[in-house]
């Protein structure tokens, strides 16, 4: 971010030159996300040149009412990549985390970044937005958060709602969710969207929606849940590793036990991967090594809206949300005050028997 | 709100807050019926009584060796899926995981292969049974709405749940969203129609033998 000015007028191609990275890298990189993104490999070479070619577009990164995993997870790498140097060749303007101007410099960097690319630039936000008591609950700067995303989605070409708070609202509008909060597409509804949710987000999902829009100049293609639906149209359970023993019946019991042992299917011990749509089982985490499911627990199904009140996580998906004693109780007052009062009305309807012998 | 998490959240609790009070309006409404006055002296005591009442409920499963040729296939039909449903129900690791869930019950399941073919079977058999209500011109005046709705929706919870098993047809999710929403109709369903009886089948019969049973007729 400090040297964004002086890279403003140079392509992607330039830069990794003067970095040492050739054409050869950049075309690897392209086919390795033109696969991810489920695009034809023909298009691996056009979307190479259009990269090539490419110059930096401002982001705009507003982090609300979070933990600060999801940049934590985006931004950590054990070695530079190219998809690093993706994020270099964005101009990120503004990133509280990042950043290292603070206070009222921070503030001019983030009115300078808007005024010199209004209409253009991204806004990229993670965390959910409070709502009660006029968003009094997460400030930046004294300015709600609320306020925040009024002002400065209006100007943004679209946005990117990064990790499943920004998304779906996440833990934070939780039950009973006190601050009243909710996704970035519950406040914004006349602005492009593409939800990138997870606990945290798979980091090259990231990598390969900015890709394609530096590449093509638009969005990838969405689901119902505007999703990139390269990386969330399938269920983890379609991709996962130990579907064969789901449709053999072979289940772990338990996490110690000998289908455990043996890696069988963790479906009876809560895995929400058949409900879960995410490319964690396709792309794995840390370049590639391993994901919740391969080191032995379920999926907790953390991209999907209102994860954290879907009952437990170790309870299967055969079952349904629990809906408590106390309702069970209500209804069944209410059947017998309703059965009784029919059956009594009945009663007074029909003559009563004659009460001697005949 | 995705249809899965409809059926698994509100539908799931709706149907069973409706099953529950509709077993409790039925109940009460049984136990309010106004009693018919006995004039005869009893034929036998209280204890034979019972033991009337006990052994009706298990001689009705066989019917009567005169009946046997005209209504013997459809009761091997209907024994077929009855005895289906419960291998289904009470087979099925799924649904043992269910049971489990709200009750802490839980026994070993049986293979999922031993279950799909039992469904196919099932669903075989109410087809069958279904044929013969519609084509049996006295079974066809006998039948209500009742009978044809129950019919459904049975039906559809092992017809989904058979798809469920193969995730051919749709998505995991949508198959198990239809599967779930299948149950909930039925549970909506069961305290006010004729499937009431799988919750008084064996109620019904016991009261009927000990009637019978006091006024010495055979049971």
């Amino acid at each position: 971010m400090g040297n964004a000015q002086d890279l403003r007028g140079e392509t992607l191609a330039e830069m990794l030159a003067s970095r040492g990275i050739g054409r050869r890298s950049l075309l690897k990189f392209a086919i390795a996300m033109a696969t991810s993104l489920a695009l034809p490999p023909a298009i691996a070479p056009l979307m190479a040149a259009n990269l090539a070619k490419a110059k930096r577009r401002s982001v705009i990164w507003l982090s609300f009412q979070e933990c600060t995993g999801c940049v934590e997870t985006l931004l950590r790498a054990t070695s530079p990549t190219i998809d690093q140097l993706i994020f270099d060749f964005i101009s990120l303007d503004y990133q509280e985390v990042l950043m290292a101007a603070a206070g009222a410099s921070a503030e001019k960097s983030l009115r300078d970044a808007i005024a010199a690319n209004t209409g253009e630039y991204l806004l990229a936000i993670d965390g959910s937005i409070p709502t009660r008591d006029s968003g009094v609950y997460s400030l930046t700067g004294g300015r709600s958060n609320l306020a925040m995303l009024e002002d400065i989605a209006r100007d943004a070409k679209a946005i990117l709602a990064i990790g499943t708070c920004a998304a779906f609202g996440g833990i934070p509008k939780a039950f009973p969710n006190p601050t009243g909060a909710v996704g970035v597409e519950d406040l914004v509804s006349d602005k492009l969207i593409v939800n990138i949710p997870g606990c945290p987000p798979v980091p090259e999902v990231l990598s390969g929606v900015l890709a394609y829009f530096i590449s093509f100049g638009r969005l990838p293609d969405l689901d119902a849940r505007k999703r990139p639906l390269a990386y969330f149209g399938a269920t983890i359970h379609d991709q996962c590793y130990r579907r064969a023993f789901y449709d053999q019946g072979k289940f772990a019991k338990t996490f110690d036990d000998e289908g455990a042992r043996q890696g069988w299917c963790l479906f009876e011990l809560g895995c929400k991967g058949p409900t879960t749509h995410n490319a964690c089982a396709s792309l794995r985490w840390n370049n590639g090594t391993s994901f919740p499911i391969q080191s032995g627990h379920g999926c907790i199904g953390c991209s999907q809206p209102d994860f954290w009140d879907a009952g437990s996580f170790y309870t299967s998906l055969a079952g349904g949300v629990a809906t408590g004693w106390r309702n069970a109780g209500i209804a069944a007052a209410v059947g017998l005050a309703g059965g009784a009062a029919a059956a009594l009305t009945a009663r007074s309807k029909t003559p009563r028997p004659p009460k001697d012998k005949p | 709100m995705t249809l899965l998490e409809i059926a698994r959240g509100p539908a799931w609790q709706a149907s069973v807050l409706i099953f529950i009070a509709g077993i409790a309006w039925r109940l009460a409404g049984l136990a309010l019926l106004r009693r018919q006055r006995q004039f005869a002296a009893p034929r036998h005591g209280l204890p034979a009584r019972m033991a009337g009442g006990a052994r009706t409920m298990l001689t009705r499963f066989i019917p009567r060796r005169a009946f046997w040729p005209g209504i013997g296939v459809s009761v091997m039909l209907s024994a077929t899926f009855h005895v289906g449903l419960g291998l289904i129900v009470f087979g099925g690791a799924p649904h043992i995981l269910v049971i489990h869930q709200y009750t802490g019950l839980s026994w070993p399941g049986l293979p999922k292969g031993v279950i799909v073919l039992v469904s196919g079977v099932t669903l075989a058999s109410m087809i069958a049974l279904l044929i013969r209500r519609i084509t049996h011109p006295v079974l066809r005046l006998l039948s209500s709405a009742d009978d044809y709705l129950s019919w459904l929706l049975v039906f559809l919870p092992v017809l989904t749940g058979i798809l469920l098993s193969g995730e051919t047809v749709a998505a995991y999710d949508h198959l198990l969203a239809l599967h779930i929403l299948s149950f909930d109709l039925m549970l909506i369903w069961l305290p006010f129609g004729k499937l009431m009886h799988a919750g008084l089948v064996f109620a019904g019969r016991g009261l009927m033998g000990m009637k019978f049973s006091r006024k010495g007729a055979a049971t």
